[in-house]
């Protein structure tokens, strides 16, 4: 399992665990699961679009992230967040019908996309992976307090001269290259549970931020090599065991939430 | 310390503020006193200057400003410690990592001790009752040692104990560190044995003075454009407007706080 063609997923999948542990924190105090859940069903096309076209698979879903980007933050200007982001989310998915539909793609490898492949990173991916999560989590350091703020308060952020209409945008942003290079290796229905899943366990486990990003980054890291190890011995999707372990990991969370309260309302 | 000069602010063609004028010295206790809708978290937007007014000025003397917004939701589940949301007022806008600093940390100690708040600092914000978490939000407002705190109905929503507990927190910080505390609320009540100052109000159009000048009937009724009579009652001041259920205006009908005092 650790022979030459399985050390690409293996650096790949490391690379994007640890972004999407990191990013993903941010998805869960910012209450922003719905766009987690939507943009990387919106970039999953990108794949296809940059099949027809012949170019690199990381820069199609890229590309579609950048689409899916400008499409929430136009239409949100001009009504809810959440519609603007089913609005973009069935417009990008009807754009990846008419490239499917255009491209001699196999069913297999629209699967893959879906539900995550194991045996699907090249050499030549890794680069491009490593290249786009080093600038999400540059981005999400750098920002670090200010989308803190603005996730306690909207209003606070303002008064502190923290722009949280920016700080919005720039999230955006981040979660659209995190999301963009996870789904080759998980799948675009799974970057979501790998987003949600490691972060909301870690939040109940400690009070400190930067102590439950750490935790976030190592349960996601774990998920995603248990799922890997045991993907390739059973030979069942990746994507079950990264949802699998995402729903573990969050139940085992709010458990040790509820005792830790249980225990200081009995001290 | 702080003046608004004939300030006007318009919604959408509706006016909210008409000709607003006031002047707080430095070191007062001015209560914001107005029903539901009448323009309290506009103009203290203003003041902020996230609002931008029609009309007017508002001179700050450019000193820097704490706020404590209305109605902050915290979510139980976010893992942020009280001293975390402290700091936070600190240096929330700042990029980059916070690097531990002992002089960062002891001004956010300084802070939660002013707040009387050492005893819950290292609790999860979530979970601490209402009144603790408003001693976080001013404490969180003061840590860069403002002469001008804003609160926008910081007393709503707490119980007879604590909302005494945090005007008389705000009255020792305005005494003792002279700071001008400008603090909105619907009932004027809980603020009578502190404020200096008073703002009503109403129509869009306000009146200012001290307590003794404004909460008069001749004056309130010249500011709602109808009968009104301030009675005083075991210490306590009830402001009803006069007249029968027909005579009963729209604008009384949402003071719905005057209404159950009268019963
Ligand atoms: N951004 C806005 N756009 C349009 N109308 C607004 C806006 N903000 C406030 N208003 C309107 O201005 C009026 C005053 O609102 P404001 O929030 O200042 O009142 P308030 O005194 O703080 O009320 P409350 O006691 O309910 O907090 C209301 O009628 C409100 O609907
Ligand atoms: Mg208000």
């Amino acid at each position: 399992m650790f022979s030459g063609f399985m050390i690409n997923t293996w650096i790949a999948a490391s690379i994007v665990a640890a972004t999407a542990g990191l990013v993903g924190f941010f998805v869960v105090v910012r209450g922003a699961s719905f766009a987690a859940h939507a943009l990387p069903l919106s970039i999953f096309p990108g794949a296809a679009a940059a099949a027809w076209l012949g170019i690199n698979e990381i820069g199609g879903l890229v590309a579609f992230a950048a689409l899916g980007v400008i499409g929430i933050d136009a239409l949100s200007r001009r009504g809810r967040p959440e519609v603007a982001t089913a609005l973009t989310l069935v417009m990008l998915l009807g754009l990846g019908t008419l490239f499917l539909s255009r491209t001699t793609t196999y069913a297999q490898e629209v699967y893959g996309l879906l539900f995550g492949q194991v045996l699907g990173i090249g050499a030549a991916d890794i680069t491009p992976i490593a290249l786009v999560s080093a600038a999400a989590a540059g981005a999400v350091l750098l920002l670090f307090r200010p989308l803190l703020l603005s996730a306690v308060s909207r209003d606070l952020a303002q008064a502190r001269g923290a722009a949280p209409a920016r700080t919005d945008l720039a999230f955006l942003v981040i979660l659209a290259m995190a999301s963009a290079v996870a789904l080759p290796v998980v799948g675009a229905l799974l970057v979501f549970s790998l987003m949600v899943g490691p972060a909301a366990a870690a939040r109940n486990l400690t009070d400190r931020a930067g102590l439950a990003i750490a935790l976030s980054v190592a349960i996601s890291l774990l998920t995603v090599w248990a799922a890997i190890a045991l993907s390739y011995l059973t030979n069942w999707p990746v994507g079950f065991f990264v949802g699998f372990f995402g729903a573990l990991a969050y139940g085992l969370g709010r458990g040790a939430l509820h005792l830790r309260r249980a225990r200081r309302a009995m001290a | 310390m702080l003046t608004l000069s004939s300030i006007s602010v318009a919604f959408a063609g509706r006016t909210i503020l008409h000709n607003v004028d006031f002047t707080l010295a430095q070191g007062s206790f001015c209560g914001l006193i107005g029903s539901n809708g009448s323009g309290k978290t506009t103009l203290l937007r203003t003041i902020l200057g996230l609002v931008k007014p029609d009309r007017g000025t508002v001179d700050t003397g450019g000193h820097e400003i704490g706020y404590v917004p209305q109605k902050i939701q915290l979510d139980p589940f976010m893992p942020l410690r009280a001293r975390d949301v402290v700091a936070l007022g600190l240096d929330g806008n700042r990029f980059g990592l916070p690097l531990p600093s002992a002089a960062r940390r002891r001004t956010v100690d300084a802070m939660l001790t002013a707040v009387d708040a050492t005893g819950f600092a290292d609790r999860r914000v979530g979970d601490l009752s209402g009144g603790q978490q408003q001693r976080i939000m001013i404490a969180h407002a003061l840590v860069r040692r403002p002469k001008l705190l804003l609160l926008d109905e910081p007393l709503a929503n707490l119980d007879l104990r604590s909302v005494a507990e945090v005007v008389s927190l705000l009255h020792t910080l305005s005494f003792e560190q002279r700071i001008t505390v400008l603090l909105s609320a619907h009932d004027m009540n809980p603020l009578l044995p502190v404020m200096d100052r008073i703002v009503y109000l109403a129509n869009g159009s306000s009146v200012s003075g001290t307590v003794g000048e404004v909460v008069r009937g001749a004056v309130l009724s010249r500011l709602y454009g109808y009968h009104i009579d301030v009675i005083r009652v075991h210490g306590r001041v009830l402001v009803v407007a006069a007249g029968g259920e027909d005579g009963l205006d729209a604008d009384i009908a949402c003071e719905p706080v005057h209404v159950t005092q009268i019963r």
